[in-house]
């Protein structure tokens, strides 16, 4: 074990990652959210992301039963839950073994050594004690007796069963973290009073654990010293922290309110979109009409019944529901009606991973429907700007007429980070084309001179009474045609309407620099991944790279050649085998897209990427 | 739904100006008049109906009809409908549907539809084979049918359309035969008044495929001693004397005639649809002879927008969130 000098001065640092890990009962996501939240609070920039087994409750102790919840603080701009971790708190052997690889040689871990019995280890598959063997030499470990202390703690307090005893040893751990980290406990104390409010002895327990833990960090020589990390400069504002699925969620309640349009969804449960349908389903307040439908086919094509009846409608899934949601997004574009698909993307084939993250839908998304079925696809990129993406796929559906996918993916939706609170008077206004008064000589397909959107008459009206269907339609009077130069027509004018939409959407950015020797390309939720190894390879000296992350796919943006021209080099960085490297060698000749890719369920890492762009830059 | 519709509409307001293109001889021709006569007897404005299909023979019936309409995609109209009447409770809600459409590749709908209670009306043309796929045995063709996938014979037991959705739930089921329009005509008019689900059977000849397949229930010579036509409120009476009728002799129905073994009218029973306990409407819905046609069930039960609506009232009495802004900044929000 590293001894370390003992200092009475806080030591400041600019960032800390901190992992919370123990049974998937053990409370850690909760544990994690509060430290996250305290900190924001406090004014630190921060990101954060879960890992949690797919296993609801996997047997105690065992490996594969372990949760985790990253937290990354910082003074300065913090743009991934980040890598390696300089605190690791392990409630228990199993989630000490699975996470040590991740911890930074001479940091700190903090275990409960109650925790460390026979069984527990043989469960972790442990042959001997790390606690005792040396095997952790190369950190600072901090053994406290969490369960016993708790316990210890609790036995004024009456009227607690033994189980909400031993859960709350969690709380425990938080209050040392607090303390090591200098922060208050005051936020996590209102939680409990808010949580707790009908167990009055509930508040008590935790809040008393809570202390506990707190003052132990402070009165026990273990630790030795404590650290701050100072507010971080962030654009002055109101601010909250936000998951990305909430912040998808957020995006369409703004978007119904400023089209003035009621918002329906139509969803069956899936990991990882289902807090979208859990959130969406509490604001009913808004006017939100939800249907958990019967499967994923009935979520869609409920939400394009909605959209018929004048709803912005949407369906939320993961890759294998937007398999099955296929054909009937295929009507959605036929019938050019608005509607918006959300896949959260996880990994796949088939049911994959579905707790880790990937990108690997991105040509399901583009192709995969039968016949010529273009629809505009876009990406959402941190968890804040998934509320800006669900309000822009909301906007397009709306003012296009074509239905549109959101890309988000385990990694943002499932992350948090602080939100500069966005108010729906500052959004961008919402044109729809709903038509209220029968012209005359309307036709189900007239379409706008430079949208080529067609109007959308709502049941209800009088006069515009008309049937639309997945049969190929007449371009002129919207009637059943099988007239070959008619099919060929329609075929190419619902391609033109997406492409045109490269007019209203913004121009790709380069960050870090306009041209030089190496383009890194990405696209949705790897940009905080690429932005910070960008950013750190860019201080370290290497000013001729640039970053280019991609928001919109289809269409891409109009100077997206521009762009490429610029740059020596392109490397095109993806949580999948090269898919939208090849959608890029589909539309740029003469170019050479170079490939980094990662198919392991999780994120970038900051190392892996700065020595690739060094190898190309060298 | 307006009731009271601001102007008399004949079955021509109905009408669309497509050309019908079903077989010759087809009973869908004879649903699409009944369909178009109902329609000007419910009530309800011309822009309120919304007629939803999936897909099929059947599944044509919008273009036909000129009211909003959508043709779409195979066993999914249900669900479609569904999304329309949550999205807009006002308007008169139709799902066009068939046997493969909606008990085979839709099967999963049509049941969750029921259960749900939607307020639907949901027209099952029954034909008992693949029409528009050109004569493969349907989830409703006899065992032994032959047909071009089963060529020495159907091996696949049938549903039978009544049985299943009442097992499913559905609060309101009538079955009536392809050749009699009056009796379709007002069950049309009368499931658009039931409140919730309507589900209604018509036994459709396909003249092409499965020529003939209801004949020795449905044929002009033999139906009324063939088909039992039941109302609410009346006896179980059937025949072409009305000298035949139905009791229940321990749990089984039983066929009696008046005047014979000291039966008298009074023994019959005496047809209740709005009974909630199912049991005798699944005895007669199995029933083989007679037929049983008619409302067989109309049990008045709380819709789902009903429930949906008033969760809806009750939440926006409680909340705090009339905007959107409200609830962006409730909570845990800081300053920077």
């Amino acid at each position: 074990m590293i001894t370390t000098e003992t200092s009475t001065k806080p030591e400041v640092l600019e960032a800390v990652i901190i992992r919370f890990v123990g049974d998937s009962g053990d409370g850690m996501q909760l544990t994690g959210t509060q430290f996250s939240d305290t900190s924001a609070m406090f004014g630190n920039d921060i990101a954060t992301f879960p890992n949690y087994p797919a296993e609801i409750r996997a047997p105690q102790g065992s490996l594969y039963g372990v949760s985790g919840f990253q937290v990354h603080i910082g003074s300065v701009e913090i743009s991934t839950p980040g890598d390696e971790v300089d605190l690791l708190v392990a409630m228990n052997p199993a989630g000490l073994k699975t996470n040590l690889h991740a911890v930074k040689p001479g940091h700190t871990i903090i275990v409960d050594t109650d925790a460390f019995t026979r069984k527990n280890l043989e469960k972790a598959q442990y042959e001997s004690n790390p606690l005792e063997d040396g095997s952790l030499e190369n950190y600072r470990v901090i053994e406290v007796a969490m369960t016993s202390l708790t316990k210890e703690a609790l036995k004024e307090i009456k009227g607690l069963d033994n189980k909400s005893i031993t859960r709350s040893k969690n709380m425990f751990a938080l209050g040392m973290v607090y303390w090591m980290y200098d922060r208050s406990t005051d936020h996590t104390i209102e939680f409990f009073k808010t949580k707790f409010k009908s167990k009055p002895e509930l508040i008590e327990a935790n809040t008393k654990v809570l202390n506990t833990g707190f003052y132990f960090a402070e009165t026990i020589e273990l630790i030795p010293n404590s650290y701050t990390i100072a507010p971080a400069k962030m654009a002055p504002g109101t601010y909250r922290i936000i998951m990305g699925n909430t912040a998808t969620a957020w995006g369409f309640l703004a978007a119904a309110e400023k089209s003035g349009l009621n918002l329906f969804l139509g969803s069956y449960p899936i990991t990882p979109a289902s807090d979208i349908l859990h959130e969406l389903v509490k604001h009913k307040h808004f006017g939100v009409k939800t249907l958990q439908a019967e499967d994923e086919i009935a979520g869609i094509t409920a939400a394009i019944g909605a959209s018929f009846a004048g709803s912005l409608a949407l369906t939320t899934t993961s890759g294998p529901g937007l398999a099955l949601k296929g054909e009937a997004l295929g009507l959605a574009m036929i019938i050019e009606m608005p509607l918006v698909v959300v896949n959260v993307q996880r990994g796949g084939p088939s049911t994959g991973l579905p707790t880790k993250t990937e990108q690997s839908d991105l040509l399901q998304a583009l192709y995969g429907r039968n016949g010529e079925s273009p629809v505009i696809v876009i990406a959402a990129s941190t968890p804040a700007n998934c509320f800006d993406f669900a309000y822009e796929a909301a906007k397009l559906t709306i003012e296009h007429m074509t239905p549109v996918i959101l890309l988000s993916d385990g990694y943002i939706a499932s992350g948090s980070a602080p939100w500069k609170i966005k108010t729906v008077r500052d959004m961008p206004e919402i044109k729809n084309n709903i038509i209220t008064e029968p012209k005359e000589n309307w036709h189900t397909y007239d379409r706008d001179e430079e949208t080529l959107a067609r109007k959308w008459p709502i049941p209800g009206t009088q006069g515009l009474e008309h049937r639309v269907g997945g049969l190929e339609k007449d371009r002129v009077n919207g009637n059943v045609s099988y007239i070959p130069e008619n099919h060929e027509y329609m075929t190419k004018i619902r391609a033109e309407k997406i492409k045109r939409v490269q007019n209203y959407i913004p121009d790709l950015e380069t960050e870090f620099a306009d041209s030089g020797d190496l383009l890194v390309i990405g696209w949705g939720g790897t940009y905080g991944s690429l932005y910070s190894a960008v950013k750190h390879i860019n201080e370290e000296g290497y000013k001729n790279i640039g970053l280019a992350h991609f928001n919109y796919i289809n269409p891409l943006p109009k100077n997206t050649e521009e762009v490429l021209k610029s740059f020596k080099k392109i490397l095109v960085c993806e949580l999948n085998t090269g898919q939208f490297a090849k959608v890029l060698k589909m539309n740029f000749n003469g170019f050479e897209f170079l490939q980094f890719n990662k198919i392991q369920g999780l994120p970038f890492g900051n190392s892996e990427l700065t020595e690739k762009f060094k190898q190309l830059v060298r | 739904m307006e009731t009271t519709a601001t102007k008399e509409y004949t079955y021509k307001d109905f009408s669309s100006d497509q050309e019908v293109r079903w077989c010759p001889g087809c009973d869908d021709y004879v649903i699409l008049r009944a369909m178009q006569k109902a329609l000007p007897e419910i009530g309800v404005k011309k822009e309120d109906v919304v007629f939803i299909s999936g897909i099929g023979c059947s599944s044509r019936f919008p273009y036909y009809m000129d009211t909003y309409g959508m043709h779409s995609i195979h066993g999914r109209a249900p669900a479609i409908a569904t999304g329309v009447k949550l999205a807009n409770p006002n308007l008169s809600v139709w799902v066009i549907t068939g046997d493969g459409d909606s008990m085979a590749i839709g099967g999963n709908h049509f049941i969750h539809v029921l259960r749900r209670n939607v307020d639907l009306n949901i027209i099952l043309f029954n034909n008992e084979i693949y029409g528009l796929t050109k004569g493969q045995f349907s989830p409703t063709s006899t065992v032994g049918l032959k047909t071009k996938s089963s060529p020495y014979g159907n091996t696949q037991p049938p549903f039978s359309p009544g049985e299943l959705a009442i097992g499913a739930q559905a609060r309101f089921f009538a079955r009536v035969g392809g050749n009699t329009p009056k009796e379709m005509t007002q069950i049309f008019i009368d499931c658009q008044k039931f409140k919730g689900t309507s589900l209604i059977e018509v036994l459709q000849n396909c003249p092409i495929f499965n020529d003939g397949c209801f004949d020795e229930f449905t044929d002009k010579k033999v139906r009324e001693d063939k088909q039992l036509h039941v109302e609410h409120g009346k006896p179980m009476i059937f025949g072409k004397e009305r000298d035949k009728g139905i009791v229940l002799n321990r749990l089984k129905l039983e066929v009696v005639t008046i005047g014979e073994n000291g039966i008298e009218q009074e023994d019959l029973l005496v047809h209740d649809a709005k009974e909630e306990d199912p049991t005798l409407h699944q005895m007669l819905v199995r029933l083989r002879y007679p037929l049983v046609t008619g409302i067989i069930r109309s049990f008045d039960d709380v819709t789902l927008e009903e429930r949906k609506d008033a969760q809806t009232k009750e939440v926006k009495a409680k909340s705090k969130f009339s905007k959107t802004d409200d609830l962006f900044f409730a909570g845990d929000v800081y300053e920077v």
